[in-house]
């Protein structure tokens, strides 16, 4: 294993690089840092870890951190783990979730579409989508709103050429290998091949369904 | 309970207290002040701590009517200011009384101000934090800017340290200069020399979310797969266009992260108005702490 790239992103920020592959393995390594980090927190002024696909970045306080310092405190952190002086549970805790979906319709507007690019037909799509367990990957873009993978290679179509203006709540969408749950209202550019009525996120708690490194499958739910 | 009615609400007012920090991991974004300097010498003026939230104005100012008497200070963006009529300071701590006028009016320096009142807006805390997110409604006054008519309460941020000053500070970062220098970090995805040569203009298309630069277009470092951005990071979209992002950024971005504008010359970027000229300068993070502990030695005295 190649150990981590640390670099600095400001004066106020890090980021850990495990490189450029979207693969669990390398989610794997995002996600154990993540938890080490939840376990045994860094002794400094951190505001937020962010964990992301084959990265992870940590903001601290300017007023209070030199970057320098928590770069070197992330480096020596994800070279423990590496040499497996610090156990971490890595996706401890991650939860398993379904999710009903409306596949199709006007709620999904774009499944035909995402059947073309598959050269299937919609129920196809749907099975293929519903019958995969997908890993929450990280969350970011809207609040709650989790990315979701691999999808099957066959039905991976490509972002919209024109983003919609008003993707409505709840709407599932694929992009590329990527899947996932629009938590509000929202521009956004994904296929959207169905809609589910559970609530993702709740702003007044801050609550998130769904967690880094959480599970989730899909449901077709009966029309 | 103290508070103001707004009469007008100007061109976008929004509260503002230091960030929503601590949920970026589940897609929140951190908003807080555009003009972190400002943000906080108008708190410190007024009595506060400096995470509490304020007004910050943009471009066109509001006016507005107190309930109940206030102590206030304005800093950042230089606007005309008067109360019931009566010219006031900038950079300085007043009181307004109950029934009187707040009205900004002509902007002649920079493009936002920060109105903090002694105690704080008093709007409700959402995941630990009061400031607005307008894309995302989030926090402020009904996760929105202010409205004509709208009553907005003062307080919960505790009690205020009233420490009157006989003379103003200055606003180290104004006027600005033209163009105007951001020192930046490069990386984590450098991009072509040439970045760090070339002068843009900040294009209409610009907001709290992040200002779009006309200008040069460059090579994009290329897309890589989604991963943190920072207030400050440049990204260079797949067409070659920058986008300087700003406080209502969203946590991650999947565009290549040319540099970072270091905290110290955030307010510069913060002040920086459709049309306005700006470069980067390459720094060290040495350098980057020096300038962050000059900007914070030009504050005023704490409160407390």
């Amino acid at each position: 294993m190649d150990a981590p790239r640390v670099l600095p992103l400001g004066d106020a920020a890090a980021v850990v690089s495990f490189g450029d592959e979207f693969s669990e393995a390398v989610n794997d390594r995002v996600m154990a840092l993540a938890g080490s980090l939840r376990e045994r927190p860094l002794p400094m002024a951190v505001r937020d870890v962010v964990p992301a696909i084959a990265s992870l970045a940590v903001h601290v306080d300017p007023r209070r951190v030199r970057v320098e310092a928590l770069i070197e405190a992330l480096a020596a952190r994800a070279g423990e783990i590496a040499r497996g002086q610090a156990p971490s549970e890595g996706v401890r805790g991650a939860a398993f979730h379904e999710i009903p979906v409306r596949y199709g319709g006007d709620e999904g507007p774009d499944l035909g579409d995402v059947a073309a690019f598959a050269g299937l037909d919609a129920a196809g799509v749907v099975a293929r989508h519903a019958e995969r367990v997908y890993r929450v990957y990280m969350l970011g873009f809207l609040p709650g709103f989790a990315y979701l993978g691999q999808v099957d290679p066959s039905i991976a179509a490509p972002r919209r050429s024109s983003p919609r203006l008003d993707v409505p709540m709840g709407s599932v969408g694929i992009a590329g290998r990527q899947t996932g749950v629009y938590p509000q209202v929202s521009p956004g550019g994904w296929q959207i091949i169905g809609r589910t009525s559970l609530s993702m996120f709740d702003a007044a708690s801050g609550r998130s369904l769904l967690q880094p490194g959480d599970r989730v499958r899909f449901v077709a739910e009966r029309r | 309970m103290s508070g103001f009615t707004v009469i007008r609400p100007g061109m976008l007012t929004t509260v503002q207290d230091a960030g929503r920090f601590g949920f970026q991991h589940l897609g929140v974004p951190a908003a807080g002040p555009m003009d972190w300097w400002s943000h906080e010498a108008a708190n410190r003026l007024a009595g506060n701590d400096f995470s509490a939230a304020a007004l910050e104005i943009t471009l066109i100012g509001p006016e507005l009517e107190l309930t109940g008497s206030a102590i206030a200070a304005v800093v950042g963006a230089n606007f005309e200011l008067a109360v019931s009529g009566r010219p006031l300071p900038l950079n300085e701590a007043f009181l307004v009384e109950a029934g009187e006028r707040l009205a900004f009016g002509t902007r002649r320096l920079g493009a936002r101000a920060y109105l903090a009142f002694a105690g704080g807006i008093g709007v409700p805390d959402v995941m630990g934090s009061r400031a607005t997110h307008v894309k995302g409604a989030l926090g402020g006054l009904q996760g929105r800017a202010l409205r004509r008519g709208d009553t907005v309460p003062l307080g919960g941020a505790g009690e205020a340290t009233l420490r009157p000053r006989a003379t103003g500070i200055a606003v180290p970062h104004l006027p600005l200069a033209a163009p105007a220098t951001l020192r930046a970090i490069e990386g984590p995805e450098p991009c072509q020399p040439s970045f760090w040569e070339s002068t843009f203009t900040v294009s209409p298309h610009s907001d709290r979310m992040g200002y779009r630069l006309e200008g040069a277009t460059l090579n994009a470092p290329g897309d890589h797969l989604s991963s943190a951005v920072a207030m400050g990071t440049v990204q260079i979209t797949p067409s070659g266009t920058c986008v300087l992002l700003m406080a209502d950024r969203a946590t991650s971005g999947g565009y290549g992260r040319a540099a970072t504008v270091i905290t110290a010359d955030l307010p510069v970027a913060g002040q920086l108005a459709p049309g306005d000229a700006l470069r980067f300068r390459r720094v060290s993070l040495a350098d980057a702490r020096d300038a962050e502990a000059a900007m914070r030695a030009r504050l005023p005295e704490a409160a407390a």
